[in-house]
C-alpha cells in the first residue's frame, strides 16, 4: 500500500514505496509473460487518461494496464476536450471527480499540473509526464527492467546521455535510482544540461567516455529536432558525432552493459542502430515493463479501497 | 489635530515630540497643549510613498480598482502611490491619466499619481503622448511589464521625457533570454522542471539603460532589481557618476527561490525570486545606498488567475498591505537599516526621485503621516487584505509593525 494518495513523482516517493511498486510490478510482468491479461485487481474501478500532450506509447500502456486488470477506461485527448473551450484544469478535474473516477492519469506540458489536479480531486492522480518535471512511471519501468537483470539496484552504475535539460525521464530516474542506492552519471552538451542537477546527486561528466566508464546500464534520451531549431546544437548529425553513444563509446562500459532508451528512438542519433538492435539492448523489454509497472501503480493506489 | 508624545522619525534620528497639524500641513513639532491623539509608544513616519503599484483600473477591475487599491494602500501605511500604465486601455494618453486622477480624488483615500506608458499601447513603436500626459498629471513614464526593445527608441524616450521633467522607470528584461521562463534559473528550476530565466536576462537591460543614461547624461530609474549582479552594475554606475536610481521589493530581500518547490503560484513574480546570494546582495545594496528605495510592485490578481498551472498563472504579488511590516522586520529588526534609513527608502527617496511632495516630517510639509506600533507582532493573513488581490507568498508569516493611523493631508484615512 502506498503512503501517498497520488503518484506525482519519484522525488516524493520513499525507497520503500518504490521497492513495493517494483516488487508488485515484477509479479505483474511474470503474469504478462504467461500471456495472462485478465486480472481482477481493478474490477469496478474507473480510470481516465487525461492527455494534454500527444503520446502513443504511454497512453496506450496505461490503458492496457488498466484494462488487463478489469477497469473501465476512458481516454481524453486534450485536443478534443473542453480544454479547447477554455475550461481550466481545476474545473476539468472537478468534473472528472464528480463522475466517480477512481484514478486520473494525466500528461501535461507544464510542470506541476498533476500536483494542481491532485490538490483539487479526490481521485488518485498518476503523473504520466509533466513538462520538464517528472515522468515517474517511465523511471519505474526503467528500474524494473534493471532489477530483472541485476541482483540489486544498489551500487549499480547508470549512465544517462542525451537531452537532460528538457527530460522529465532523466530527473525521475535520477531521484529514483539515487534512492535505491544506484550511481547516476550524466553527459550532454552544456546547452542541454540543467543547472544544479549535480546537487541532486548526479555526477556530471565531461565526456561520453567518462560517463559510460564502468557503467552497468547506458541510457540514451531522445534528442528532439526542435532543440536544433532552438540553437542548442548545430545539427542532429553533429550531435550524433560528438555526443551520441556508439560501439566505440560502449567499449568503456562494463562488458555486457545494458542499452536502454525510453523511446521513441532516433536511430543513429542518441544510439547507433547496432546498439539498439544488439544483444544487450533492453529497449523492447522496457515496453513490457511499462505495462507491468503501471499495473502495479494502479493496483497499489486503489488497493486500500477493495 | 495634535499627535501627542510620539516617537517621530526625522531625517537625523528619532525624537519624542508632539506634531501639530493645521490645514492639512504640519504646523509645528515640539510640545503642544490641547486635545489630540495619544501616540505614546507609537512611531510616526513620513507617509510611505510607493512609486510602483498596479491599480488595474481601468480595464481589470476584477483584480483591483482604484478604490480597493487605495484602501489597501492606506491600510499598508501609504499616503501616496504611483500606478503603472498597463491598464486597458493602456495609460498612454491624457484621457486615461485624467480618469485615474479624477477617480482617485473621488475615492479620496491616498494620493494617486499615474505613470504614463513610454510608447503607444506599450507596443514599443511610437512614443506615447508624453507632454499631454505630464500636463494631465503623470509623474513618470514606464513600459512596466517589459522593456522597450529598441535601444534607439529608448534613448529618444529618455531625451524627450527629460524635456518634460519626467524620468523613465525601466523594467529590465531581455525577452529572447527569458524565452518563456517563469522562475529563476537554478537548482529549483531544475528540481521543479519550471522553465528558468538567467540573471543576464535582467542584467543586460539594466546595463543598457545605464549606458544610455551615461551617454545622454540623463537620469534613469531601474525597477524592481532582483539580481546580485544587477546591484553591482548599479553600484559601479553610481560610483562613476551616472544618474541612476533603483528600487527593489520586499520579496527580493525576504525570499529565495526555494519557495517555488511547492509550485505555489503566489510565488510567481517578474522578475523571479532568486537565490540567497541575490537576497543578501539586495540587502547590502539597500544598506550602502545602491538601491534607493523600496516599492511593492503591488500586482493584485483574482484567484482565478492564480489557481492554474504554474506556467499559466499570472505574475505578481499583492504587496501594499505587507510591505512595511516585511521591510521593518527584515531590515530594521534584522540590523541592516535604522528607522530613519527605512523612512528614507519608503518615503523620502521615492519623493526625491520623482519630485513629489512629501517624504519628511517637518514644519510646512503636507501632513502625510503614518503612525505605527513597531512592537506589535502579527501574522500575515490574506483573508484580511482589503485589496482584491489576496495573492501573497507570505501567508502565515509572523512580522512586526502594525499600522495604527494613516494620515493624508491632515485627515485620518485609515485607523487600525
Amino acid at each position: 500500500m502506498l503512503k501517498h494518495k497520488d503518484v506525482l513523482g519519484l522525488y516524493d516517493l520513499s525507497a520503500e514505496e518504490i521497492d513495493e511498486i517494483l516488487t508488485v510490478g515484477m509479479s505483474m510482468k511474470k503474469l504478462l509473460r504467461q500471456n495472462i491479461k485478465k486480472l481482477p485487481h481493478l474490477q469496478g474501478k474507473s480510470v481516465t487518461t487525461l492527455f494534454y500532450e500527444n503520446s502513443t506509447r504511454t497512453r496506450c500502456s496505461f490503458e492496457l494496464a488498466a484494462k488487463y486488470m478489469g477497469a473501465h477506461v476512458v481516454n481524453i485527448a486534450a485536443a478534443s476536450s473542453s480544454v479547447q473551450k477554455g475550461e481550466t484544469l481545476v474545473d476539468t478535474g472537478k468534473t472528472l471527480d464528480a463522475m466517480k473516477n477512481d484514478v486520473i492519469v494525466i500528461r501535461h506540458p507544464m510542470g506541476g499540473a498533476p500536483r494542481l489536479l491532485a490538490k483539487t480531486v479526490r481521485a488518485h492522480v498518476v503523473n504520466a509526464g509533466d513538462g520538464m518535471n517528472e515522468h515517474p512511471s517511465q523511471a519505474l519501468l526503467d528500474m524494473l527492467t534493471m532489477r530483472e537483470n541485476f541482483p540489486s539496484l544498489e551500487g549499480l552504475r547508470v549512465a544517462i546521455l542525451g537531452d537532460i535539460s528538457h527530460s522529465r525521464v532523466a530527473k525521475s530516474n535520477l531521484f529514483g535510482l539515487r534512492k535505491m542506492g544506484a550511481e547516476v552519471r550524466m553527459y550532454a552538451p552544456r546547452t542541454l544540461m540543467p543547472t544544479g542537477i549535480d546537487k541532486m546527486g548526479a555526477k556530471i561528466c565531461s565526456s561520453r567516455e567518462e560517463a559510460v566508464d564502468g557503467a552497468d546500464v547506458v541510457m540514451g534520451l531522445r534528442i528532439q529536432l526542435e532543440r536544433q531549431h532552438a540553437g542548442n546544437f548545430p545539427s542532429l548529425g553533429e550531435y550524433a558525432k560528438f555526443f551520441g553513444v556508439n560501439e566505440a563509446v560502449m567499449q568503456y562500459a562494463k562488458p555486457g552493459a545494458l542499452v536502454m532508451h525510453p523511446g521513441p528512438v532516433n536511430r543513429g542519433v542518441e544510439l547507433t542502430s547496432a546498439l539498439i538492435d544488439g544483444d544487450t539492448s533492453r529497449i523492447e523489454e522496457q515496453v513490457l515493463s511499462g505495462i507491468a509497472v503501471r499495473m502495479a501503480i494502479l493496483f497499489l493506489l486503489t488497493k486500500e479501497e477493495v | 489635530m495634535i499627535l501627542k508624545n510620539a516617537d517621530v522619525v526625522l531625517k537625523d534620528g528619532v525624537r519624542k515630540l508632539d506634531i501639530r497639524i493645521e490645514d492639512g500641513r504640519i504646523a509645528g513639532l515640539g510640545r503642544f497643549e490641547g486635545e489630540g491623539i495619544d501616540c505614546t509608544g507609537l512611531t510616526v513616519f513620513p507617509g510611505f510613498i510607493d512609486m510602483h503599484v498596479h491599480l488595474r483600473e481601468p480595464g481589470f477591475e476584477k483584480k483591483e480598482d482604484i478604490a480597493s487599491g487605495s484602501a489597501a494602500a492606506v491600510r499598508g501605511g501609504f499616503t501616496q502611490i504611483c500606478c503603472m500604465p498597463n491598464t486597458r486601455p493602456v495609460t498612454d494618453n491624457k484621457v486615461v491619466v485624467s480618469y485615474i486622477v479624477n477617480r482617485a480624488k473621488e475615492v479620496n483615500l491616498c494620493k494617486v499619481r499615474p505613470i504614463g506608458a513610454i510608447t503607444e499601447g506599450q507596443e514599443g513603436k511610437n512614443l506615447a503622448a508624453i507632454g499631454a500626459m505630464k500636463a494631465a498629471g503623470a509623474v513618470a513614464l514606464s513600459e512596466d511589464g517589459k522593456s522597450v526593445l529598441s535601444a534607439g527608441l529608448m534613448a529618444n524616450a529618455m531625451m524627450y521625457a527629460a524635456d518634460f521633467g519626467l524620468k523613465c522607470l525601466c523594467h529590465c528584461e531581455d525577452a529572447s533570454l527569458v524565452d518563456g521562463g517563469v522562475v529563476n534559473e537554478g537548482y529549483y528550476s531544475t528540481l521543479t522542471g519550471l522553465k528558468g530565466s538567467i540573471r543576464a536576462a535582467e542584467d543586460i537591460v539594466i546595463a543598457r539603460e545605464i549606458c544610455l543614461a551615461e551617454s545622454l547624461a540623463l537620469p534613469v530609474h531601474i525597477c524592481h532589481v532582483s539580481t546580485y549582479s544587477g546591484v553591482q552594475l548599479i553600484r559601479e554606475a553610481k560610483a562613476r557618476g551616472v544618474q541612476v536610481t533603483a528600487e527593489t521589493c520586499p520579496h527580493y530581500f525576504t525570499l529565495t527561490d526555494e519557495v517555488i518547490a511547492s509550485f505555489d503560484t503566489n510565488t510567481k513574480v517578474n522578475p523571479p525570486i532568486r537565490e540567497e546570494k541575490d537576497r543578501l546582495a539586495i540587502i547590502e545594496g539597500l544598506r550602502d545606498g545602491t538601491l534607493d528605495c523600496i516599492v511593492t510592485d503591488h500586482a493584485p490578481h483574482h484567484a482565478d488567475d492564480k489557481n492554474v498551472e504554474y506556467a499559466l498563472a499570472a505574475f505578481g504579488i499583492s504587496g501594499l498591505e505587507t510591505s512595511f511590516a516585511l521591510s521593518y522586520t527584515q531590515l530594521v529588526r534584522g540590523g541592516t537599516l535604522t528607522l530613519e534609513q527605512l523612512a528614507d527608502k519608503m518615503s523620502a527617496a521615492p519623493a526625491r526621485i520623482l519630485g513629489l511632495e512629501g517624504g519628511a516630517v517637518e514644519p510646512g510639509a503636507p501632513a502625510d503621516l503614518t503612525v505605527v506600533d513597531l512592537n506589535e507582532a502579527w501574522t500575515i493573513d490574506p483573508a484580511q487584505f482589503v485589496s482584491k488581490g489576496k495573492n501573497t507568498p507570505f501567508a502565515g508569516r509572523e512580522v512586526y509593525g502594525k499600522v495604527r493611523y494613516t494620515i493624508v493631508d491632515g485627515a485620518i484615512r485609515y485607523e487600525g
